[in-house]
């Protein structure tokens, strides 16, 4: 127990078990519900049919931009088995890019809906739109941004042994959840549930209610499994409302999950980054000067600045521009580690370009600066690992000139930074007399594994293993806990988990305590068993402990933040890539992704390292083939499939190799958060190995043939 | 989607006839027209399907010659030993659908006439996606993965896997109409839409492919695809080539693109180039530069050409066992 001075009374030691003592935190035991959800038993919202269930669809608009003149329903209210239309941008809406929901029908089968969509007579007046914000001088609004100058630029550009100037960029592109955006919605009379696809269980009810007027306490929010988000569902979203009141009118439950070219098209996107960056070294290598003038669009709310330049944020000379670039398309929303993969490519790219300059190996370079950024000990230290990994040594060479055979190898490296924080967050823990433990909690799995971590912290904490704890989560009934981003689930849910589970843990020992002839304190609980610190002799098992507490369970809440020191944030990782290009076709293959990571305490080795590769198949996704293709023409998504829409196959991604930092100097900082940060680094390292394969900057991500082939010919460059 | 009939006749005639009505479309593997009717694309009064027709399926290789049904699938093709060591470069067609279940569902008719992949036409734009003022949205807009060979009005690419390989090797194609049985080269299969509501292919009202057949053994043969990825994808590019003779020296030469203009692209210069000559790697070289000739790429398309030329040359070094 720790004596807390300033109240004056005791405050419980919330603290993570001494390496020692650690019987799960640590481990890897697989997701508990990795084999329903790979058998196909995981019942996702999407699989949800209850009785009577009716299917809606979604009338989108076909123009970019456009104005509703006239909308006639009455031919598809006709079509038997259509129970309700609703329009939702009726005559005179200003509709702002194509996809944006105009009407919506609940019918009796999925069939009958889209019969009824096509039905519906709209007649649009159709006006001007812009969709290609690489072209900025085009757009019809550019908002000039922001500028701001750090130190003397000028006077450091014009002192510098080697400056590099180029333009960079890389486009939108989408969060092509596999599991669309949707829901479905029942009412039984004034109450509302809903089974949602949500990274936000516990507010997303209060959204419902204030949308519907109706109190947010007759809103139920379900979300057993869900199918992924990646930053783009922590709303209800207009179909989300449009789906609760066609469930109220036509008195039954209705199911409405966008179709793939919506979900493409209006469900998420990541804004672009394009930026000509100028930035300079002096004799030393050592950065002098940095210079950007940035512009981007997420759409029609445009695109901020990124934070340049990333991770060396103490460089002191330095020269910001940003332009907010509006379009006709949907706007933007979170995408894993918002903004960081843009900043990373902008700024390693022009980094390895400028170590090139130098005649500098690459993590030589990076190394001589990173006392610009905020951690150089861990970077120096996970580039010494990757390097290692890697065999950058024997095997890294200066950019090729030579074009002696088709295929040429090449090895570039990137470093990213990530907060992690864990959020606020609430967890009931239940201890019955028969020794079962359960948490309740109001969080959701949104596929990372934050089911197996709450188990294992329960586990961890009553000395049991995991079928023998229970965790209940995706329930707005649940005590409430954060939404799930910023990489700040497992953070939030393990702390507020540890807590209450310590709590109960305590009562259950004080109640035990002189049976055992000892003071609570004394006691301990793992391996199955309750004993005398010291003492295993003098013990009982658990269930023998847990009969003890009588006919009420035990229970506690813990919370998050709360005391003791079971998180924090800010973590560091390095990647390096080796890359095939065939440079006659200009096509790139990742031979290896090389990932080191540190994320303060690891819960689970194994979700850690699936986080990892995640966010490494993400990020040769978007190095190599993402991008959103908007048609100057229509103003339409010309890709809004998964046929040239391209998703990274397992053929395309290579060997991952992961290494977590753990250990001292790691553990003792707590849980911090994983999802994000390896999906910042990938489009950079991957970049930097092409150019080194290739000996030319390709200056656009994604790297396809056509821009390799540019590139390698001298030709296309950036607006 | 919108109603239609569904027939499932158990012989070729019945299948003619029912095929005679207009409005009438083959379902095969249904891979491709299923998605084209959910969405909205195409529309059908009638759908035959031919699965039924047990004489549709098969594959035999006998007298020097390859024998392949129309409604055999992909996947038996591929496993079927015979014909991968008579043609081993159907196999490389085959293996570039990059997914079993396509392969397993897939037909041969379906992969030679199935739809182009042209993001207008699925877009319901048209297969030759004209604005009102008669101007192309493909030459406008974003034509990556467009034609290189346009013709007249049609800029969409052929995408058929097998094609290229079939008119390299002169596969001959049977057709059953009202009319009886017609034989036709493969490539008279093919034809450039003059005009919106035009099909890409030459079977009339009432024709339904029956099966295509190839003389084997007198050609050495290969395909080249250039693709991004390595998993389920399009090819960017893809070339055929036949070699007919005693290498080093070529009797006769066939070198056809796909994914390179609205039909299959029989590259006829490049293959007069190397008939009656031996292989050399400069030869080779003029026929990949000669393949080409005449290319008229648009704004977004250009790198294609180069993928044309060094897919021909992979294509030749391939067939003649001279790959790098």
């Amino acid at each position: 127990m720790l004596r807390d001075a300033a109240e004056g009374t005791t405050v419980a030691d919330y603290s993570w078990p001494e390496p020692d003592r650690r019987g799960q935190i640590g481990r890897g035991p697989a997701r508990l519900d990795g084999a329903v959800k790979s058998t196909g038993f995981a019942r996702y919202p999407s699989d949800r049919n209850p009785p009577g269930l009716l299917a809606a669809k979604i009338l989108t608009c076909p123009h970019a931009h456009a104005r509703v003149v006239r909308i006639d329903t009455a031919a598809a209210e006709a079509i038997p088995g259509v129970r309700v239309v609703q329009v939702i941008q009726g005559e005179g809406s200003e509709i702002q890019w194509a996809g944006d929901e105009v009407a919506a029908v609940a019918a009796e089968t999925d069939d009958i809906a889209r019969d009824a969509l096509r039905a519906i007579q709209v007649e649009y007046e159709v006006l001007p739109h812009f969709v290609t914000e690489e072209h900025r001088e085009r757009a019809p609004v550019a908002e000039p941004g922001s500028e701001r100058t750090d130190g003397d630029p000028d006077a450091a550009f014009a002192s510098a042994h080697r400056t590099v100037e180029q333009t960079l960029g890389m486009p939108q592109m989408a969060h092509m959840c596999l599991e669309p955006h949707g829901q479905v919605a029942s009412w039984d009379g004034d109450e509302l549930e809903v089974h949602a696809s949500t990274q936000a269980v516990s507010t997303l009810a209060g959204q419902f209610a204030s949308e519907l007027g109706i109190p947010a306490t007759q809103v139920r929010i379900r979300t057993e499994y869900m199918g992924g988000g990646f930053g783009s569902k922590f709303s209800p979203d207009r179909w989300g409302i449009v789906g609760a009141e066609l469930a109220r009118e036509a008195g039954a439950p209705v199911k409405l999950f966008l179709d793939r070219d919506q979900e493409v098209s209006v469900a998420g996107s990541r804004p672009s980054a394009f930026a000509r960056v100028r930035v300079a070294a002096d004799e030393q290598g050592r950065l002098v000067a940095w210079d950007s003038d940035s512009w981007g669009s997420g759409g029609l709310p445009g695109a901020g600045q990124t934070p340049l330049p990333y991770v060396f944020s103490r460089l002191p000379n330095r020269r910001l521009r940003h332009t907010s670039v509006p379009t006709n398309l949907a706007g933007a929303r979170a995408w894993r580690a918002p903004n960081h993969p843009q900043a990373c490519f902008l700024t390693m790219a022009s980094l390895d370009d400028l170590a090139n300059e130098l005649d500098l190996d690459p993590i030589e370079f990076l190394d001589r600066n990173l006392e610009f950024t905020g951690r150089a000990d861990v970077y120096r230290e996970e580039l010494g690992i990757a390097a290692g990994m890697a065999g950058w040594k024997e095997r890294w060479q200066p950019r090729k000139r030579s074009r002696d055979s088709a295929l040429q190898r090449g090895l570039g490296v990137s470093i990213h930074t990530w907060g992690g924080r864990g959020h606020a967050s609430n967890c009931d823990v239940t201890v019955h007399a028969d020794g079962a433990v359960e948490a309740r909690i109001g969080s959701q799995d949104i596929g990372t594994g934050t089911r197996t971590i709450v188990a294992q912290v329960l586990a961890e904490t009553f000395g049991l293993e995991l079928p023998q704890v229970r965790v209940s989560l995706g329930d707005n009934r649940f005590p409430q806990s954060g939404p799930s981003g910023g990489s700040s689930t497992v953070g939030g849910v393990s702390a507020s988990t540890r807590r209450a589970a310590q709590d109960a843990l305590r009562e259950v020992l004080a109640r035990v305590a002189p049976e055992l002839g000892a003071a609570p304190e004394e006691l301990a609980a793992a391996g199955g068993r309750v004993f005398v610190e010291g003492e295993p002799s003098r013990s009982m098992s658990w269930t023998e402990a847990a009969s003890r507490i009588g006919g009420a369970p035990v229970s506690a809440q813990g919370r998050n933040p709360g005391p003791g020191r079971l998180i924090s944030s800010g973590v560091g990782g390095v990647q390096i890539a080796e890359v095939e290009v065939d440079m006659e076709t200009g096509v790139v293959h990742v031979e290896r992704m090389i990932a080191v990571q540190d994320c303060g305490l690891i819960v689970n080795r194994r979700l850690a390292e699936s986080q990892v590769h995640g966010g490494l198949i993400m990020g040769v996704g978007y190095a190599l083939f993402e991008e959103w293709i908007p048609d100057p023409v229509t103003g339409r998504l010309l890709n809004a499939d998964m046929e040239f829409y391209k998703l990274a196959g397992l053929l395309d991604v290579g060997s991952l190799e992961v290494h977590m930092m753990t250990g001292p100097g790691y553990d003792e900082r707590g849980v911090i958060g994983l999802g994000e940060p390896p999906v910042i680094s990938p489009g950079a390292a991957i970049s930097n190995a092409v150019a080194n394969a290739i000996g030319v900057r390709v200056p656009y991500l994604p790297l396809t043939p056509d821009r390799v082939l540019d590139a390698l010919a001298g030709r296309g460059g950036i607006a | 989607m919108r109603p239609f009939s569904y027939a499932a006749p158990a012989t070729v005639e019945q299948a003619v006839s029912l095929l005679e009505v207009e409005g009438s479309e083959v379902l095969a593997g249904g891979t491709d027209l299923l998605s084209l009717l959910k969405d909205d694309v195409e529309r059908v009064e009638r759908l035959v399907a031919l699965r039924g027709i047990g004489d549709l399926s098969g594959v035999e290789v006998a007298g020097g010659r390859l024998r392949i049904g129309s409604m055999t699938t992909l996947q038996e093709l591929r496993d079927h030993a015979e014909a991968m060591a008579a043609v081993p470069a159907l196999g490389t067609a085959i293996d570039g659908v990059a997914s079993a279940q396509l392969r397993a569902m897939g037909t041969v008719g379906g992969d030679l006439l199935q739809r182009p992949r042209c993001w207008y036409y699925r877009r319901g734009f048209g297969l030759l996606a004209l604005a009102p003022d008669g101007g192309s949205m493909v030459e406008a807009g974003d034509n990556r993965y467009h034609a290189i060979f346009p013709q007249g009005d049609a800029r969409f690419v052929s995408p058929s896997s097998l094609a290229p390989l079939l008119v390299a090797l002169g596969a001959e194609a049977t057709v059953h109409g009202p009319d009886g049985e017609r034989r036709v080269p493969v490539e008279a299969l093919y034809r450039t839409p003059r005009a919106e509501g035009e099909r890409e292919n030459t079977l009339g009202p009432g024709e339904l492919l029956v099966e295509v057949t190839a003389s084997v053994g007198a050609a050495r043969s290969a395909v080249y695809e250039v693709r991004q990825r390595r998993s389920l994808d399009w090819p960017l590019m893809a070339a055929a080539v036949s070699l007919h003779g005693e290498l080093p020296r070529v009797d006769r030469a066939r070198i056809v693109l796909g994914h390179a203009a609205p039909t299959p692209w029989l590259a006829a210069a490049a293959g007069d180039l190397l008939t009656g000559g031996e292989l050399t790697p400069e030869r080779i070289e003029e026929a990949a530069r000669a393949a080409v000739e005449g290319a008229r790429p648009m704004s977004g398309n250009r790198y294609k050409v180069q993928l044309a030329t060094v897919a021909v040359r992979r294509g030749l070094q391939r067939a003649a066992g001279m790959e790098a």
